[in-house]
């Protein structure tokens, strides 16, 4: 007897499901054995990654606010890849959109006004929109692969907040350092909880993960992009055009990609530096596929992904665990998940092998 | 330890402090103080972080289990930073090193939520009445370096690799040109600004144009050792920055601006616990011995040795100011009249060059 | 500019460019056979790290190349299992890569920031190396020479030799490969072996002979203008040869100029010159009639499902 993969007729349900537990499960276990291997403790340190912040109060608006980027980049991202439209430049798109809300924080220095932060965050959507915009169009016009396009602008958009920051932008009263000035109360996303970074970004967030399962699982523009991602040829003849699809989706994951950059920039940072990306729009993609492409799903693995970044910190003080320990961890759970989902798509079946056949 | 402060008194006081209450939560004397340190980058950076924690671990030393010391590496510098310090003071650590300037936003944001906790900011200018702030005086070190290569460089021409055009590194590059034209007035600075803190190969490519350039001694103010590489292999004289560099390029190293943060970090734990903590600004150099120079490259010749000892000495003595008048920019206006030294308040603002440098 | 500081810039480029030049051959032999594998980065910091460590312990830096090779190897092994066997999806499997390879050289390297080893002797005799004009042809190691010659037997292998056909056969639609009766999947997993073998090799000279010391991300980011290279030479060998000598030319003269006195550019219109360059080269070479054959792969990160 031999153990065979066999293709499933239809995903399984429960195994979609399972999967994303079975892989942190296994990066817990492969992490607790890696770690001991270098001499750490090695049981205690994940349990401080994975489980630590969930029993103290105290971390869970940390892990909201780690997450609330991530979820409505990969929120955007994950609509996109669903209609097989690969925009891995969030990155970028997340930075313009700072740009450009940061462009109009800087303009309305010196003006109170309600509008004014609105107004910041329709440039940080208009921003990161305008950015994923240009992919896009080479795709739709001349057929370029929006993966490339958008992976170059990144480097692009980085550069370019570099060149703002240190130019044009350098806060007058700054003695030289590379950033902005400091946003007013005006221009800042308000505060939720005292004493915590907590931040009205956050509900936004909420609000977009609600609007986007909306959409994607009650209305004809969600379907439309489900069929073109799963059946091309079928969206043809059904008359539904890829090509709207591939601009529409590009255009809503770029404009949540600028958002989240606007939100972040105002509410966190409540400046412009060129510290400001740290990978969001990277890491966002791990989130999708964490999330299964599913919004809410998405929150789940942006609060996973989260938890991760706030333990590896407390593993760090209480069993000096290096940051770089980190990286391994998330890694290994994207590799688990993605390697787990063979499970999804194919049954294992105990086969009998050649031999014993002829026998 | 070659530190102002003396060791047995030190430890007295503290067996003395350790039995009376302090900081109300912490009343048993069994208990060790907690220490936390958030830095901006890995513990392996062998420059600026890499000091920070050598004098983390040389303050664990001397107070053995009366503290414990724990920190956080790679902490990018924005609402990560404020989650960490946060996080690093609901642990229980009563002191708590910011070591970077990335961080005060942070830092001054959390100390005034936290009013219990003593916050320390390394080289930025916000305080409060639990948050002080220390910087060292590396510009009296790069005097002394600079009196080398007046003496040691054939073609009088120097060569500085430097990252950003902010005080800190002016006033270096400056102090570096003032000593070196006292021994060769026609000594000329060429300063290559690379816009990163790290980035070897882009570090080390600076340092070859400059020696293209004629530069044939070469420091820096980036953070690795790739520089002093590029000197070893050309022939060329160079310095380590932060660090004893010496195993790295042991003929191109003629010795090195030394970080030494210990006897800083070990008084204001002191001063935690005596429970005579107090805000300030502190900014020590060679005479507090948290500004040193490494062993000199025994290929120095005595006369260099002995007049680099000088500089040191008179720096110690209060005898000499680096940067004393006669002093003119290099567009000719004077800046300093004859015999006036720089105030604190001029080297913290530095935005122009002293006469002979070239950017 | 007299003609030292001309050879002296060159020789400067050629070191620049060799690396990326490396990964990049090795990602546009891993793209041509249809994989898209964005863990260069992280490759080339597994053989950074593996290099260093083996030339460290060793005392051998010929030995530190080949760990170097090897573990890059094996990085890219651990992709081709995900993307390949799995079938998983390729850009998050090598944007994974790229973190795992970051953190688990990070580790691995810690015990050994701040010493160094001894860079390979430049190949040719000492009379030609280091002559002061024939030094901008003979006065590099053996790895400069290595990379054009891959470079070349990678061209030729390409478009000149019936696996070379099959290789582009397979990017080009793996569908059809697979109904003639050629094995895709173990020719992408070949494929995938050699760009993660070079990317390690690519990693290890910035830790071998650029700047011969281990530090955290030595390389900087290097690993994605790489991965640029591959597009901005549309997928040919001979474009991406000169097309690395161009970057490498860019970022020196960055530099050189600044030294100098006078700035061409700011220096991040400058640094987003490759990237901006590969978009409209790819824009450009898409508008031409001839695109067929200068397109990407057709199933450049397109999972093959055999089967399917």
């Amino acid at each position: 007897m031999r153990l065979k993969l066999e293709p499933r007729k239809a995903s399984s349900r429960l195994a979609l499901y399972a999967a994303p537990v079975a892989a942190i499960a296994l990066t817990m276990l492969t992490g607790m054995v890696l770690f001991t291997f270098m001499g750490f403790r090695g049981a205690t340190a994940v349990f401080e990654i994975f489980i630590q912040p969930l029993l103290q109060p105290e971390r869970w608006p940390d892990i909201a606010v780690k997450a609330s980027p991530l979820v409505m980049i990969a929120t955007g991202l994950a609509i996109g890849f669903r209609a097989n439209v690969w925009n891995i430049g969030a990155e970028g798109q997340y930075i313009v959109g700072a740009i450009a809300g940061t462009g109009v924080a800087l303009a309305t220095y010196d003006t109170e006004g309600w509008w004014v932060l609105p107004l910041m965050l329709l440039a940080g959507i208009v921003g990161g929109a305008a950015w994923a915009a240009i992919p896009a169009l080479l795709r739709i016009r001349l057929r370029v692969s929006e993966i490339l396009t958008s992976l170059m602008l990144t480097y692009v958009a980085l550069q370019l907040l570099y060149y703002l920051v240190r130019g044009p932008w350098r806060d007058p009263e700054g003695y030289n350092f590379p950033q902005t000035r400091m946003f007013s109360e005006a221009q800042t996303v308000p505060n939720l909880l005292e004493g915590t970074q907590l931040h009205w970004g956050v509900l936004l967030t909420l609000v977009v993960v609600f609007i986007a399962w909306f959409v994607m699982s009650r209305t004809l523009s969600g379907y439309q992009v489900r069929v073109v991602g799963l059946a091309p040829m079928a969206a043809r003849l059904g008359g539904f055009s890829e090509n709207r699809t591939v601009v529409m989706t590009m255009l809503v994951s770029g404009a949540l990609a600028g958002l989240a950059g606007m939100v972040e920039c105002s509410a966190t940072f409540g400046q412009l530096t060129p510290q400001f990306p740290v990978n969001y729009g990277f890491t966002a993609i791990i989130v999708a596929f964490l999330g299964r492409l599913h919004p809410v799903g998405v929150l789940i693995g942006g609060l996973a992904l989260a938890t991760s970044y706030i333990g590896a910190d407390i593993a760090q003080t209480a069993s000096s665990l290096p940051q770089a320990a980190t990286g391994l961890i998330q890694a290994m759970m994207l590799f688990f998940l993605l390697g787990v989902d063979i499970f999804v798509a194919n049954r294992v079946r105990l086969a009998p092998s050649l031999t014993q056949h002829a026998s | 330890m070659a530190a102002i402060l003396d060791r047995r008194m030190l430890l007295a006081g503290a067996g003395a402090s350790a039995a009376l209450p302090y900081l109300g939560a912490r009343a048993l004397a069994a208990d060790p103080l907690k220490v936390g340190f958030i830095y901006v980058g890995p513990v392996g950076d062998f420059g600026y972080t890499h000091a920070h924690d050598v004098a983390r671990k040389k303050t664990q030393d001397f107070y053995g289990d009366k503290i414990k010391t724990n920190y956080v590496e790679n902490v990018p510098e924005g609402p990560d930073a404020e989650r960490v310090l946060r996080q690093l003071a609901q642990e229980g650590n009563a002191l708590i090193f910011a070591t970077s300037f990335g961080f005060m936003n942070a830092t001054a944001k959390v100390a005034k939520t936290l009013p219990k906790v003593y916050f320390e900011h390394a080289t930025g200018y916000m305080r409060g009445p639990n948050l002080a702030t220390y910087n060292a005086r590396f510009y009296e070190g790069r005097a002394v370096i600079g009196t080398i290569a007046g003496m040691m460089s054939k073609t009088g021409v120097g060569g500085y690799v430097a990252s950003f055009p902010i005080p800190e590194v002016v006033m270096g590059i400056n102090c570096f040109t003032l000593a070196a034209r006292k021994v060769n007035p026609k000594f000329q600075t060429k300063v290559l600004w690379l816009s990163t803190w790290y980035d070897p190969a882009k570090e080390a490519d600076a340092a070859k144009a400059l020696a293209d350039q004629g530069a044939d001694i070469i420091t820096q103010h980036t953070d690795s050792p790739a520089p002093l590489q590029v000197c070893e292999q050309k022939g060329l004289y160079g310095f380590g920055q932060a660090s004893d560099m010496s195993s790295i390029a042991p003929k191109a190293h003629l010795t090195a601006i030394v970080d030494n943060w210990a006897p800083y970090y070990i008084g204001r734990v002191k001063a935690v616990m005596d429970n005579t903590w107090k805000t300030g600004d502190t900014w020590w150099g060679l005479k507090q011995d948290t500004v040193q120079i490494a062993p000199y490259n025994p290929a120095m010749p005595d006369n260099v040795k002995k007049a680099a000892d000088d500089v040191k000495n008179a720096i110690i003595a209060g005898t000499l100011h680096p940067v004393t008048g006669p002093v003119s920019d290099n567009k000719g206006t004077q800046r300093l009249k004859d015999g006036e030294k720089a105030t604190d308040e001029m080297l913290e603002k530095m935005d122009w060059y002293v006469e002979g440098v070239q950017s | 500019m007299s003609l030292e500081i001309a050879i002296s810039i060159v020789m400067t480029l050629v070191i620049a460019a060799t690396p990326i030049l490396l990964a990049g051959l090795g990602e546009l032999v891993a793209e041509k056979s249809g994989v898209l594998n964005l863990g260069v980065e992280g490759m080339m910091l597994v053989g950074a790290v593996a290099g260093f460590i083996t030339a460290s312990l060793t005392g051998f830096t010929p030995a530190g190349y080949a760990v170097a090779a090897l573990a890059g190897l094996c990085a890219s092994l651990l992709f081709g299992v995900l993307a390949l066997t799995i079938g998983a999806n390729q850009v998050a499997t090598g944007l994974a890569l790229t973190i795992f390879g970051t953190g688990l050289s990070s580790l691995a390297g810690a015990g050994f920031v701040g010493t160094t080893i001894t860079r390979l002797p430049a190949l040719f005799p000492q009379g030609l190396a280091g002559h002061p004009i024939f030094r901008i042809v003979f006065g590099y190691d053996v790895i400069v020479y290595l990379s054009v010659a891959l470079t070349l037997a990678a061209a030729w292998f390409l478009n000149h030799t019936r696996p070379g056909l099959i290789l582009r056969c397979v990017g080009e639609s793996d569908a059809s490969a697979h109904a003639i009766g050629y094995p895709v999947t173990v020719i992408r997993y070949l494929a995938v072996a050699f760009g993660g073998a070079l990317a390690g090799l690519a990693g290890a000279y910035y830790s071998l002979a650029v700047t011969p010391m281990w530090a955290d991300r030595i390389t900087a980011g290097r690993g994605w203008i790489a991965l640029a290279l591959v597009v901005f030479s549309s997928w040919r060998p001979w474009r991406l040869l000169l097309g690395a000598y161009i970057f490498g030319a860019v970022m020196t003269l960055e530099l050189y100029s600044k030294a100098a006195g006078f700035a061409l550019l700011p220096p991040e219109m400058l640094a987003m010159l490759p990237y901006l360059a590969t978009v409209v080269a790819l824009a450009v070479i898409a508008m031409r009639p001839s695109r067929g054959r200068l397109d990407a792969p057709r199933c450049l990160g397109k999972t093959f499902r055999a089967g399917a």
